[in-house]
C-alpha cells in the first residue's frame, strides 16, 4: 500500500501519524455521498409504491436488493406488466457490475473470507466509489464501512417513507413522481457515455428498447436492447484489427 | 405472487454478483474484453430503460409530460447539479407540465 499512501483523497486531508488521510476527514467524505445517496431512497419508495407494488415489497426490495438502478429496472417492468423472470433478468444485467466493483475492493479491503459475505451486500457504485478514492488500507477500510452503513440505513428508512408517503397521497403520476425512475437512470446513465463507442451503445439501446416495445413482450426489449454493448464491442474490434492490418502491410510496403 | 418471485429472484441474483467479485481471486475477469463489456453494459440498459419509462405507456409509445421532465433533468446534468436536485427537477416539470395541460 506504500504506493498508495500520497494523499489521493477526495478532499485533501489533515495528515494522520502514518501520512494517510486523517479518519474525520474519510468518514466526512463517506458521510457525504452516503446521506445524499440514502435520501433518494424515498423518490425509489415512491416509485415503487406508485408503480402497484405493496410497502413490504418495496422494502424488502431495498433490503435485500440494495443496488438502486436495478430496484428501480425490477419495479418499472412490473408496472409496465412484464414476465416476472425477465423483469428479474433486466435487474440482475444492471447488477453484475457490481462483480466487477468487488473485485477492485477485495485487493483493497483485504478481509478475511468469513467477513466477505456481510461486506457483499454493500459492494455498490458508491461505496465502490468512496473506497478508491482512498490512499490507505485503513482509510479504504474506513471510507466503505462509513459510506455502507450510513447508505444501508437512510436508504431503506427513506424507502419505507416513500412507500408510506405514496398511499398517502394516492396517484404518485398527478405529482410528476412517475419522472423520478427515468431520471434516476439519465443522472447514473450520463458519467458513464463519454467516448464514441459510449455514445453508439446508448443511442442503438434507445432505438431498439424503444422500437422493439410494441411488438415483443414486456421486460424482453430492455434484454434484446443490452446487446447492443456486445455487437458494438465486436464491430468496433474488427474495425480496430482491419485498421492494424491495414497498418502492417503498409509498414512491410516500406 | 409474479411480483414476490421477481423480487425473490433479484435478490438473490444481485446478492450472488456482490460476493462472487469479492470471493474470486483476482485476475480471474480481469481480461480486457470481460471488462470492457461488464462497462458498456450497464451503458445500453440504463439508456433503454431511461427512454423506455419516458416514452411508453404500456406497449404503446406516448409523447407526454415526462418527456418535459426528463428534459430537465437532462439541463440539471449539464449544469452539475447533485442527484436529489436532478431527480427533483424531473418530477416537478412533470407536475407543472400536467397541471397545466389538464
Amino acid at each position: 500500500m506504500a504506493g498508495r499512501r500520497d494523499g489521493r483523497g477526495l478532499r485533501a486531508g489533515v495528515p494522520s501519524g502514518g501520512g494517510g488521510k486523517a479518519d474525520a476527514a474519510v468518514v466526512r467524505d463517506a458521510l457525504g455521498v452516503g446521506v445524499a445517496v440514502g435520501l433518494s431512497g424515498f423518490a425509489f419508495g415512491v416509485t415503487s409504491a406508485g408503480s402497484g407494488l405493496t410497502v413490504l415489497q418495496t422494502c424488502a426490495l431495498s433490503l435485500l436488493v440494495f443496488t438502486g438502478a436495478s430496484q428501480f429496472a425490477l419495479v418499472g417492468a412490473l408496472a409496465g406488466g412484464g414476465n416476472p423472470f425477465a423483469a428479474a433478468a433486466g435487474a440482475f444485467f444492471l447488477g453484475v457490475r457490481n462483480a466487477f466493483y468487488g473485485l477492485r475492493l477485495s485487493q483493497l479491503l483485504a478481509l478475511p473470507r468469513a467477513v466477505r459475505p456481510f461486506a457483499a451486500q454493500w459492494v455498490i457504485d458508491e461505496t465502490t466509489a468512496v473506497a478508491l478514492a482512498q490512499p490507505t488500507r485503513r482509510s479504504v477500510r474506513i471510507g466503505f464501512t462509513v459510506t455502507g452503513l450510513s447508505l444501508y440505513v437512510l436508504w431503506n428508512l427513506t424507502t419505507l417513507l416513500g412507500a408510506l408517503g405514496a398511499e398517502a397521497i394516492g396517484d404518485t403520476d398527478a405529482w410528476g413522481l412517475d419522472a423520478a425512475g427515468p431520471a434516476v437512470f439519465l443522472a447514473l446513465l450520463a458519467p458513464m457515455v463519454r467516448t464514441a463507442l459510449e455514445r453508439v451503445v446508448a443511442g442503438l439501446a434507445v432505438v431498439l428498447g424503444l422500437g422493439l416495445l410494441p411488438v415483443l413482450p414486456g421486460g424482453v426489449p430492455v434484454l434484446v436492447a443490452a446487446l447492443a454493448a456486445p455487437v458494438a464491442l465486436w464491430v468496433d474490434g474488427r474495425r480496430r484489427v482491419r485498421t492494424e492490418a491495414g497498418r502492417d502491410v503498409a509498414e512491410e510496403k516500406r | 405472487m409474479n411480483v414476490w418471485i421477481a423480487i425473490g429472484v433479484t435478490a438473490v441474483g444481485c446478492y450472488a454478483v456482490k460476493l462472487i467479485g469479492l470471493m474470486i481471486p483476482a485476475g480471474a475477469l480481469e481480461r480486457p474484453l470481460v471488462q470492457r463489456l461488464a462497462a458498456l453494459l450497464p451503458v445500453a440498459l440504463l439508456a433503454a430503460l431511461t427512454a423506455q419509462q419516458t416514452f411508453a405507456d404500456g406497449r404503446l409509445l406516448v409523447l407526454d409530460a415526462r418527456a418535459a421532465g426528463l428534459a430537465a433533468a437532462a439541463v440539471a446534468l449539464l449544469l452539475r447539479a447533485p442527484f436529489l436536485l436532478v431527480v427533483a427537477a424531473a418530477v416537478l416539470v412533470t407536475a407543472g407540465v400536467r397541471v397545466m395541460t389538464g
